[in-house]
Order: C-alpha cells, then structure tokens, then sequence
C-alpha cells in the first residue's frame, strides 16, 4: 500500500509497490490524461509533476512516491486554464494530442524554475518530449507565449 | 468565370423548381401552427440526411466517419456543411460515429478525407438550407422566394424564425439521400463565412486538458489486461508449447492464451492475461514459449534490397503503368547521352506515440471493439472470419487516435484482442508494449529503384523510366484496392504513385515492382505519403542529378519540362491547370528562399516539389531546404525549409498549416533521423534509443505559404511530407557536392560522399 496525494486529495494505492506511477494513475485511480508511449523514460508523454518537478511517471514506482505530491495534468488547473494550457489553446498546438500532456507538464515545470526562459533553453529542456505529430514550431511559439503570461506580460 | 456562374444560377433555378415540387405537402400538417408559438422544447431533432441533425435547441451535431488523428477532420467537414447549411458556428456539435453499414466505406487515409467529402458534405448542407427556408417561410406566412438563411436563421424582409423554432415547431420533414442531395447547387465562393476563415478547432480543449479518449483510456466493468507476446517473424508463427509456471508466482496473473486464428491475421501469438497490465507484462516476462522455425526466420535487409534488385533486373516481373508512351526502349537506343542511378530507403516504423491497443468484449451475442482505427470497413471482415460471427454482429467503437500515420489503417491488432476476449470469455483490453508495438508494425517497406533519363544531342529530355521495387501494402491487405496498369495487370498504386508525375519527359516507363520476399516477411504498411514518400525522393534527386549532367539550373531544368500539355494539361475539376501550377509553386518557392543568391562556404539551397498523393488529387507543392554541411564529419543542419502549397481551396487555414508543418518535418524526420534494418527476420530498433525520430532541438524554422485559390480542395496531410527528403539531398550536394542516394542520410554517408 502506498498513500500520496495526487492533485490535492491523498489517495491509497494497492498496487505492487513495484508497479510504475503511470498505471497506478491510468488503471487504478483512473485518471487517463497521463499517456503511456516508450516504457523507458525518452518520450515523454507520462511527465507528471512530482513534488513540483517534472518527473517521468512510467519508470517511477509506485513505492517511490509514499507521502509525495503528485500531480497530473487533470489537476494542473482547477479549471484547465494554466497559462501554458491557455497557449497551447490559443496556438492551437495539438494535433493528434496524445503527447500534450506530457509537453504542457514539462513546460509548466521549466517555466515555474525558469520564468526567463530563452530559445535555446526551450529546445533544451523539452527535447525529452517526443511528438510525433511534430507540433514542434508551435511548442516552441506557445512556450514563449506562456513565459510572457506568467510574467503578467 | 462569368459563364460558370450564370450556369450555377440556372442549375439553382431549375433544381430548386424540382426541389419545391418534391416537398410539397410535406408541411401541410403544421399549417395551423402560427409565427408567435415556440414549439415543443422536447420535440424530435430534424434529420435532413443521414451526416447530420439538429435538435430542438438549434444544435447542430454533424457525424463524422472519418478518424480524428491529429487534423482535426470533424472540425474542417463540420465547417464544410455548416457553410452551406448557414448554421451558426457556436451551434456545431461533432459526433465521431462508430462502424455501421450505412456509413458505407469507412476509411480514413490517403489525404483524401476533405476532397472526398466536400461534394456530399457541401450539398448535405444546402439540402437541409432549402428545407429550412421552405418550412421558414410557411412558419413566417411568406413567399420562399423572399426568403434567406444566415446564421442559423431564415429571414424574410423584418421576419425571421430561427432553426431551433422550426425544430421545435415540427415544422421540418423532408429527407434525402446522398443520390437525391448530389446535383444540388452550392454556394457561389463569394458567399462563403466559414470556409477558408480561422477557426478554433473543436478538440484542442479536450487535448489540452487531458479529458480526449483515446483507444487506450476505453474501459469496461470486469475487464482483464492482455500482454501480447509477439512470435519472432510476422507470418507462419506457430506455438510448440507454453510454460508458465513461473509467471504464477506473479501476484494478478491469470493465464496464457494462445490464440487460434482463423482469420490468419495474428499467427503464433499469445496473449498473457492478469488483473493489471503490469502485472501481464511482468507475467510475459516470465513465461517461455517454443516456436516452429518459420521460413523468414534470418531475412535481412540486405537479402530484401537485393532481391528487389534482382526482380527489377527481370524484365518479366512488374507492372507497366499506362502513362502514354511507355516504350522507351528504342528512345534510350537512340539517345546522344543517358544517365542512370539507384535510390534506395530503408525501412521505417511508424512509431505512433501510443502503441496499438483494443479492447473486445462479447455482449448478448454482438461484439464490440474499442479501439482507434482508420479502416473500420478493412478489419470488420478479418474480425467476423477470426471470430467466426457475421460481420454484422460486431461494431467498432470509435476513439481518437494517438496517431495514425497510416499504422492503424491496418487493424490487426484489434483481431488479437477479440481473439483473447473470445479465449478467456471476459473483456480483454490488450496494449501493445512499445517494443511490441515497433515489432509489430506494418512497416514502410525498403525500396530500390532503378532510374534513367535519355537525351537527345540538344540536351533535350526524350525519355525516362523509373523501376521501383518494396513489398506492397495493398496487395498484402487490400488487393481489391489495386487498379489495372498495362496488359490489365494490377499494381499497388501506394507503393508507385508519384513516379507518375507530371513533368513532360517524351517516352516514360514507370514499373511496378512487387517484392515478394518483403510481402512474406512482414506485412507491408501504408505510411504516411506512402508511394510518393519514396517514390520522389528518387524523383526530385534524380531530376537535380539531370540537371547539373547538362550544367542546367535545377529551378529552370524543372520549369522547362513543367509543361501544361498534352496528359499534363490537366483536368476539371481536381487538376485544373495541371502542370503550370506545379511549375507556379517551384517558382514561388525559389524565388521566396532567394535562389540564386550567395551563401556561406558548407551551405547550400535544395529545391524540390511534388504533386502529391495521386496525379487524380493533385496537391502541387515545392521546398526548398537550407543546409549546413560539416565537411569534418558530414553531419547536416537543416537550417531552414521554405515550403508553398497549392491545395485548391483552404477550408481550414490553420488545420492545413498545421498539417503542412508535420508533414514537411516528418519528411525531415524520414530523411535525416529515421530508419531501421530487418535482422533475423524482424526490424532491430525497438524503442527510442535506437530509433531517433526528429525532436525539437533539430528542428528548423518553416517558412510556409498558401496559394490563394478557389480550385477543389485536395489533402494535404501528407504531400509535404515527399519533398522534404529531397530537397536536403539537392541542398547537400549543391553545398559540398556529394550525391546522397539512401535515405536516411546519415552523417558517416555524406563524409564518404563529399569529394
């Protein structure tokens, strides 16, 4: 049994202590918008935010995350209206969209330790995120964006 | 344009005429109902034809039967037949529907999704227009003919009553069918509000917000996980035995089913059950199974390329493509000077970012399938033969799609599910691992083509032939699919399309060539831009290689033989202009990344284009790519792509941007990071780390543009995709002069290449 809180409220898992984060979400709370791609870390799409920090959930056992807080891009905004969710809106980022929560999770973490965050700095910190849609031109334009409303520009 | 118009009014009046005449009497039971009563909130929604409704508060809900994988379709057909109908944008609803025969052929590839569906899509609309302001106009108590609608409304002079009344009033019954709706008129395009205007597309909220099902969010009441282990070769698996002894100390594992297959689809799998997936995965780690040796077992893709070599050496094998003069034997005899070169590519995986996955279960005797899919219609047949039930006894389900990429036209992976679900008579959700999903795929085949170009003692192009061999999608999957070439014989047209092309070249052969050791080995795949992925990648390079034998231009040599004559003048209403509009798109492009002008040392522009998908759907685009070469080691920096696309008519700016953007870094992607080998009879790379599809830290800035036009909307989910390969080859060679002919063009080859 492990107990965390996930997007504000504690939770218990039963799960095998060894079994990774993503599925606990995915297939025992049931929270669907963290996605499952490589298994190994490299694409991204599982980022969740583990005590503030962007944390790849599909290698991260369930054990490993006893007393922390977790949170998933269902929870990121009470209403979904983080500015990084707001650009990726108005940008109209997605197309297929099976990776943005991993990217907006990602950005949102660099953004909140990076507020001055430059073109190289971008394609640095969000080259662990994978889309094969590649939607890349505009993760980069809706990056910049949000830096800019969370600054209050 | 003056004449189309006043031919446009008189087909409106004559069919209007017809129109009013066939709905007489249908309003006759309302008459008594008066402009000032609201209606029935609850009454029946209006169902004009079978593509849409619209409820008793106005809600317009267009279905949709074409897959959403990342283009947001619903939202470009939906503005198409809201256009037409004059709905009120905010009141437009889509609605992804599941399998039934009444969608008729379910299939979503090809780019052809806007350009099939605009005539029905367009005319569905002005139906629905027209029986809307017939019954608005008996509800207000005035002549039709004073009346028009806009924006959900039918008005007359100061008079109006909104769609929702009407609904709500009953006031509505005509019907049509598709056949009845197809020689309506439409709109003149000076009239149109939301085609070709930006939009905010229907699904990003959802996608934005984590709340977009996919395939792999589908869940059930009492459902058990499947982890499939994959036999080591595509076909002829066959289990000798299972042991599992110890997967049962896994805490939730249930059992080992190996699947029995009528259907022939997925041969020699098995498929471990438990109560996770985790647990499933950790259990197939520890079961062993034996394997018949299968005839593909220690395939190569040396022993594949090679043999495609040896059947385009074999002048029996092959079809000949009726493109006129095809006999180019004695023009190639008489020619002054020829050239020749191979282009090869390696295999390539789709790498969907979520892996194949379905979930079947069985309810009072009807089978259901949820899962993401392309061509509902193509796997409906494979299931009822697995299954052994009618294929009228089993629907998809429909979610979106963490990609298609051509990957999930093909559905195999939903017979191994229904398989498992039929075995264990629960609900079986199975997905796929990544380094299944990848050893699973159906793969673009690796190709070699044979190219050669004949010229007459002016340098004049006389003749050309292309000869190109890989295993064939359509004919592994879908042979009912190929269309007859020369002595009636039948080719895949996914895997030839765009060595067709529209350049006036004198005598031109284009064969066909099937690999049949590429068929046997893995199951060929439709991915996305398929032919013409690899096709004009041998193309575009070997036109420059043409050109800079004669000391020609490449941008000019292009111009000269983009002629709008004969079999490429082209055709009302898709290729309208044929040629010239090509040749329109390579001038654009050159003359917008400033051809011609000065550059560093190591850097180099590389220009090529393309007509697309099909010569019947052309979509003419050019790029021109901006390189940087490191002579040390070889490696290339795409710096920049300057892309212009003439697709017709834009329905959704910002969709086709979209799509115009993925597209051309896919072909980046193919051309410069992607690429895998068969090995013992299965692809080698598995997951990321071996396979390095493009991130964002190589890629270049796009420089993207639209030719206005009011021509036919044609697809543009993959024409850009065909260019990009090439136009880096030209652009590496105009920077260092070394010819690159595989793709993908790795650092070490154009070190070796630069002299």
């Amino acid at each position: 049994m492990t107990s965390f809180t996930l997007n504000g409220k504690k939770v218990t898992s039963e799960a095998e202590p060894d079994t990774p984060l993503l599925w606990v979400i995915r297939d025992e709370i049931g929270l669907t918008g963290t996605k499952f791609g490589c298994g190994i870390a490299m694409c991204g799409a599982c980022t969740v935010h583990l005590n503030g920090k962007a944390q790849r959930s599909c290698i991260t056992p369930v054990s490993a995350v006893e007393g922390a807080e977790v949170t998933t891009i269902e929870g990121l905004d009470p209403k979904g209206e983080h500015p990084v969710q707001k650009a990726w809106q108005e940008l109209q980022v997605p197309q297929c969209g099976y990776c943005q929560s991993g990217q907006i999770m990602q950005a949102a973490a660099v953004l909140k330790d990076n507020p001055d965050i430059t073109d190289a700095d971008i394609d640095a910190q969000m080259s662990g995120n994978l889309c094969r849609c590649m939607t890349y031109t505009r993760i980069r334009a809706a990056v910049r964006q949000a830096a800019t409303a969370m600054k209050g520009g | 344009m003056t004449r189309l118009a006043k031919s446009e009014a008189a087909s409106f009046a004559l069919s209007r005429r017809g129109f009013l005449v066939a709905a007489a009497g249908t309003g006759v039971a309302f008459s008594f109902l008066t402009a000032c009563e609201t209606g029935d909130p609850n009454a029946p929604a209006y169902e004009p034809i079978q593509w849409y409704a619209i409820d008793a508060n106005g809600i317009v809900t267009v279905n949709i039967i074409r897959a959403e994988m990342g283009q947001h379709v619903g939202t470009s057909l939906a503005r198409i037949l809201a256009d037409e109908l004059e709905a009120k944008w905010e009141d437009v609803r889509i609605n992804h529907v599941d399998s039934d025969p009444k969608w008729g052929l379910m299939v979503t590839g090809g780019s052809w999704s806007v350009w099939q569906t605009y005539p029905l899509y367009s005319k569905a609309g002005a139906a629905g227009r027209a029986a809307l302001i017939e019954a608005g106009a008996k509800e207000l108590g005035v002549d039709a003919a004073t009346c028009s609608a806009s924006n959900g409304e039918v008005v007359s002079g100061d008079k109006k009553i909104s769609y929702k009344d009407l609904v709500r009033r009953g006031a509505l019954s005509k019907t049509f069918t598709d056949d009845e709706v197809k020689d309506l008129p439409v709109k003149p395009v000076d009239q149109r509000k939301l085609i070709g205007k930006p939009v905010t597309s229907l699904d990003v909220v959802a996608k934005t917000s984590g709340t977009a099902k996919y395939g792999i969010d589908a869940k059930v009441e009492g459902m058990v996980y499947g982890y499939p282990i994959i036999p080591p070769t595509r076909n002829g698996g066959q289990v000798n035995y299972v042991i599992d002894g110890p997967a049962k100390d896994i805490k939730g594992y249930i059992q080992t089913v190996v699947l029995q297959d009528k259907s022939n689809t997925v041969p020699g799998w098995a498929v471990v059950i438990a109560d996770s997936w985790w647990a499933a995965k950790k259990a197939a780690d520890a079961v062993t199974l034996e394997y018949q040796p299968t005839d593909t077992m220690d395939v190569s893709e040396k022993q594949i390329q090679d043999h495609s070599r040896k059947l385009i050496n074999d002048a029996s094998k092959g079809v000949v493509l009726a493109t006129g003069n095809t006999n180019t034997a004695p023009v190639f005899r008489a020619a002054k000077a020829t050239l020749e070169a191979e282009y090869t590519t390696a295999t390539a995986l789709h790498f969907a970012m979520e892996p194949v996955n379905a979930l079947a279960l069985e309810k009072d005797g009807k089978w259901e399938i949820h899962t993401g899919n392309q061509w509902q219609s193509l796997v409906l047949p494979w299931l009822a033969a697995a299954l052994e039930v009618p294929d009228t006894d089993i629907v998809m389900k429909t979610y979106m799609l963490g990609g298609g990429f051509g990957r999930r036209l093909n559905g195999d992976y939903a017979v191994a599910a229904a398989l498992a679900a039929k075995a264990v008579g629960k609900p079986v959700k199975m997905v796929l691992s990544r380094e299944s999903d990848s050893k699973f795929d159906s793969v673009r085949s690796p190709s070699v083509q044979k190219m050669r170009m004949a010229f007459d003692k002016d340098n004049n192009v006389i003749g050309m032939e292309q000869h190109v061999a890989c295993g064939w999608p359509t004919e592994v999957m879908a042979p009912f699919f190929m269309p007859p070439g020369e002595d009636n014989k039948p080719f895949d047209p996914f895997a030839i399309n765009g060595a067709n092309h529209w350049y006036t070249v004198g005598a031109h052969k284009v064969r066909a060539v099937s690999n049949d050791l590429a068929n046997k080995t893995f199951r060929p795949g439709w991915l996305r831009s398929v032919g013409p992925g690899f096709t004009n990648w041998a193309l575009e390079s070997f036109m420059d290689e043409a050109a800079h034998k004669l000391n020609a231009d490449p941008v000019q040599f292009r111009l000269n033989l983009l002629r709008a004559e004969g079999a490429n003048a082209g055709t009302a209403p898709n290729s309208v202009g044929g040629a010239s509009r090509q040749a329109n798109v390579v001038k654009l492009a050159a003359e917008k990344a400033g051809w011609g002008q000065p550059l560093p040392a190591g850097t180099g522009l590389g220009l090529a284009t393309s007509f697309g998908q099909e010569r019947d759907m052309p979509t003419w685009v050019a790029c021109v790519a901006r390189v940087n070469v490191d002579r040390g080691t070889g490696r290339v920096k795409v710096e920049k792509l300057t892309l212009v696309a003439d697709a017709g008519t834009v329905v959704d700016p910002d969709g086709a941007l979209a799509q115009m953007q993925g597209a051309s870094l896919w072909g980046l992607s193919l051309a410069l990071h992607e690429g895998t080998e068969f090995e013992k009879g299965n692809v080698k790379a598995l997951n990321l780390g071996a396979y390095t599809p493009l991130r964002i830290n190589d890629t270049p800035e796009l420089d993207i543009t639209f030719v206005d036009s009011s021509e036919a909307p044609v697809g543009l989910g993959e024409p850009a995709t065909t260019v990009v390969g090439p136009a880096i080859g030209n652009a590496i060679f105009n920077a260092v002069g070394a010819r690159l002919r595989h793709i993908p063009i790795t650092a070490a080859a154009v070190k070796a290449a630069i002299r």
